[in-house]
């Protein structure tokens, strides 16, 4: 049995506000939901998402930021309160090109919440989660800034 | 070889930097730019648009989106030096934020580090007013023979 978020309001606060972000509005980015602190989104295939016309094949810059916005979720998933955070750094490992026609999904986790810098995981896949189409590690800085993420619900 | 691959020969031989962001419809939607008039090759650019934010509250250009430029600046750069009419596939893309992008231009360069017969390395550095003061810094390895 996973246990759930650390502060659902302030997963859920987050959440939202990251998927209404001026950029992943415009990729269509949608929050599928959350399993335990695995949160789960979504972007549909859509023409003008493609990298290489001939194969109709999402551009590998949309993965990176279905990547980036899951585990940033993710971290927020174990956040006791408001706070801001920024990607450190970003690896991606591209597995297998993602089918043309169909939604990629992206799950992440946080699997260490340290004082100052928080790790994460993510798996984008099409089909099913075990088969992976790409690979994502990254780190985040906590309490990045002093301007607050969110400008009501929350106070960082 | 692909009808995308012979395309974009045709485009590059004929330095029609515009026609190959427009052939590619990701690097479209971003706002890409490019042209041959860096120091070391080409120069890329991403004037800046609303669209393009991840942070409202600064504001800033959104990490993946960065990440995306980079990457597509990295695959345009590699293919623009390329004589093979093979389109190279990304294998994996490493990307540290040392600033956040903001409301501005951000411009890339890239360096092709290696090519071997199979894999290429790319760097690839992303800068705004002062390119010492960069950005952020990539690296990228691509496949260049499919077996």
């Amino acid at each position: 049995m996973s246990i759930g978020p650390v502060n659902p309001q302030v997963l859920e606060t987050m959440g939202q506000l990251f998927v209404s972000l001026p950029h992943c509005q415009t990729l269509g980015m949608e929050w599928v939901g959350v399993e335990g602190r695995k949160p789960t989104l979504r972007i549909n295939w859509r023409e003008d998402l493609v990298g290489n016309p001939a194969s109709g094949v999402i551009h590998g810059g949309v993965i990176t930021s279905l990547v980036d916005t899951t585990s940033a979720m993710a971290v927020t998933a174990n956040l006791s309160d408001y706070e801001t955070i920024a990607t450190l750094d970003l690896r991606i490992d591209y597995l297998t090109a993602a089918k043309p026609g169909q939604p990629i999904f992206c799950s992440a986790e946080c699997y260490r919440l340290a004082g100052q810098i928080a790790f994460t995981r993510a798996i984008c896949y099409q089909d099913s989660i075990d088969l992976p189409i790409a690979h994502g590690v990254a780190t985040f800085m906590r309490g990045s800034s002093r301007v607050p993420m969110v400008d009501e619900g929350g106070k960082s | 070889m692909s009808a995308f691959m012979q395309r974009f020969a045709a485009l590059r031989d004929a330095g029609d930097c515009v026609g190959v962001i427009d052939a590619i419809p990701y690097a479209r939607l971003m706002g890409v730019e490019f042209s041959e008039s860096g120091e070391d090759g080409l120069l890329f650019s991403l004037p800046f648009h609303e669209r393009n934010i991840g942070n409202t509250m600064l504001p800033a250009l959104h990490g993946g989106l960065i990440g995306g430029f980079l990457e597509n600046a990295a695959l345009i750069h590699l293919m623009w030096n390329r004589d093979s009419l093979e389109a190279p596939k990304i294998v994996d893309f490493s990307l540290d934020y040392l600033r956040s992008g903001r409301a501005q231009t951000l411009y890339a360069s890239c360096e092709i580090t290696k090519q071997g017969k199979r894999v290429a390395h790319v760097l690839i550095e992303a800068w705004q007013e002062d390119r010492a003061q960069p950005v952020a810094v990539a690296r990228a390895h691509f496949l260049l023979a499919t077996g």
